[in-house]
């Protein structure tokens, strides 16, 4: 597998995954799933180890799926988190052969092998098999101030509440952004989180940004006062590996190196953000129907 | 209007204290450490500049040091300065000025190409992402800096074997 191109978006093929896949006795294609198995909070001494399931797949068949199954009619001690089935929620995230990604939005038939291997998130400690502990992730997330602060919009009448107009201009700075589902798998590739605890992260600087680029929001310099330490923004070296693997389309690498040049005076990024980039100029023209 | 708030703290005041906290936890399992630095392919190739400019970086810098050792036994005469420079006179002396040659070209081109991406330039802006996603931030555009610095790298210690090795004929 090539993995420095987008193996999910490849083409749909004709071919039926029988041809490159075991076969059972009654036709249906087989797969190896490899599942991470360790009881961290029950049994602090647990000694991780690898459980192996043969489990029918078919083209569509998603890691979770396979999951499922396994955990349906093999072994029903398997421990996933998952929710929603279709990539909106950000449980299910796991490595699946050596890469971090969202077992709901991984196709079987797209990773080019008949053994899966699952793994929990690295960077994240565990709880039972795939299951990570979120709590200190979360908590990155919560100390960039992640909402809207607006003295003028802090209206106690409700009667006098009215509109706050933003252009589309203007939630284009950020609305990439915000289309963050939380799922940690930007924050388990990344090589400084690998090391150092205190780390915001990817995720939580994109946010921070998301935040600083939105017009609504006029609460920044504390904002900034979070990410500017030692531990804080200047620790990212762009290594890009949060933008790979994040399955929304955030780029929070993006979202950091703007932050930072914003920190360090160097950028007109606002006014250079409202210059849509061409493929969301399209898109937003052909919603306007010109 | 007070909205529905869970028994858990959420400000970020809290927060920040639960992460200076957990700083001395021994929950450190699963975390990636130095593995999570050396790991170099899976991720891209901004992961692989990271790596060669962070080894390159460090090579440079026991370089640095060493050359400061060298260069200082000058005060002891003529003599020991030349004594020092025969050991580089060697094969393995040559290969190991090659390496220099190539780790301080990659190191300073791939160093400006990284001045330009920590500052925000060359990275494009954001949109509507739309599937098939692709992050714009690692684009062929920032990414030409690295195609460059591991070209140049090449040239400059082909260059210098030449010189080293024939003599520059
Ligand atoms: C004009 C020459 C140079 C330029 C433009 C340059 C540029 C850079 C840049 C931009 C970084 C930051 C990379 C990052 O954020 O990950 C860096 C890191 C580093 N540089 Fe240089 N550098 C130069 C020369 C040197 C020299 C001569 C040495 C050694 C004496 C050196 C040692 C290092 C080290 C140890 C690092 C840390 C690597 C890391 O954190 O990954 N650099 N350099
Ligand atoms: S930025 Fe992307 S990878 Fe990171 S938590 Fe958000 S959706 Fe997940
Ligand atoms: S189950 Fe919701 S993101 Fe996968």
């Amino acid at each position: 597998m090539n993995i420095f191109k987008k193996d999910k978006r490849k083409e749909i093929k004709n071919e039926t995954p029988l041809e490159r896949s075991n076969t059972s006795t009654s036709g249906q294609s087989l797969v190896k799933l490899r599942v991470f198995r360790i009881n961290a909070v029950q049994n602090p001494n647990d000694v991780p180890h690898f459980d192996e399931f043969q489990v029918p797949v078919k083209r569509w068949t998603t890691v979770l799926d396979a999951l499922l199954d396994a955990k349906s009619y093999q072994d029903s001690s398997i421990g996933i988190r998952y929710s929603c089935r279709m990539a909106s929620c950000g449980s299910c995230g796991m490595k699946i052969n050596g890469i971090p990604r969202l077992a709901c939005y991984t196709k079987i038939s797209d990773l080019d092998t008949n053994t899966i291997t699952c793994e929990p998130l690295p960077n994240f400690p565990y709880i039972r098999d795939l299951v990570t502990d979120f709590s200190q992730f979360f908590d990155h997330h919560r100390s960039v101030m992640p909402f809207v602060k607006n003295k003028k919009a802090d209206i106690p009448n409700v009667n006098e509440l009215t509109e706050y107009e933003q252009t589309p201009q203007d939630l284009d700075k950020f609305l990439q952004f915000s289309y963050c589902i939380k799922c940690g798998l930007c924050y388990s590739a990344c090589p400084t989180v690998a090391t150092d605890l205190k780390f915001p992260g990817p995720q939580a600087l994109s946010q921070a940004y998301r935040y600083l680029a939105d017009s609504r929001d006029s609460d920044k310099s504390k904002r900034l006062k979070v990410i500017d330490t030692s531990h804080g923004i200047w620790r990212c070296h762009f290594a890009g590996s949060c933008s790979h693997v994040c399955p929304k389309g955030v780029d929070p690498a993006l979202g950091i190196q703007l932050l930072r040049s914003h920190l360090l005076g160097l950028s007109n990024s606002e006014k250079k953000l409202a210059k849509l980039h061409d493929r969301s100029t399209n898109s937003y023209r052909e919603g306007e129907g010109e | 209007m007070l909205l529905w708030r869970g028994s858990i703290d959420m400000t970020s005041a809290t927060s920040a204290k639960r992460i200076d906290d957990n700083k001395n936890k021994s929950d450190r399992a699963n975390r990636e450490g130095l593995r999570g630095w050396l790991n170099p392919i899976i991720y891209g190739w901004e992961r692989v500049s990271y790596w060669f400019q962070r080894l390159t970086g460090i090579f440079l810098l026991v370089y640095f040091i060493g050359h400061v050792y060298e260069t200082s036994s000058l005060v002891s005469g003529p003599d020991a300065w030349a004594a020092m420079l025969e050991m580089t006179q060697t094969i393995g002396g040559h290969i190991f000025l090659i390496l220099v040659i190539g780790a301080s070209t990659f190191h300073t081109i791939n160093g400006i190409r990284l001045i330009f991406t920590h500052s925000g330039q060359g990275l494009g802006t954001p949109g509507r992402p739309d599937y098939p996603y692709d992050p714009t931030s690692v684009n062929n555009k920032q990414r030409s800096g690295l195609w460059i610095a591991f070209i140049l790298a090449a040239v400059a210690m082909l260059y210098g074997a030449n010189v080293l090795f024939s003599g520059g004929e």
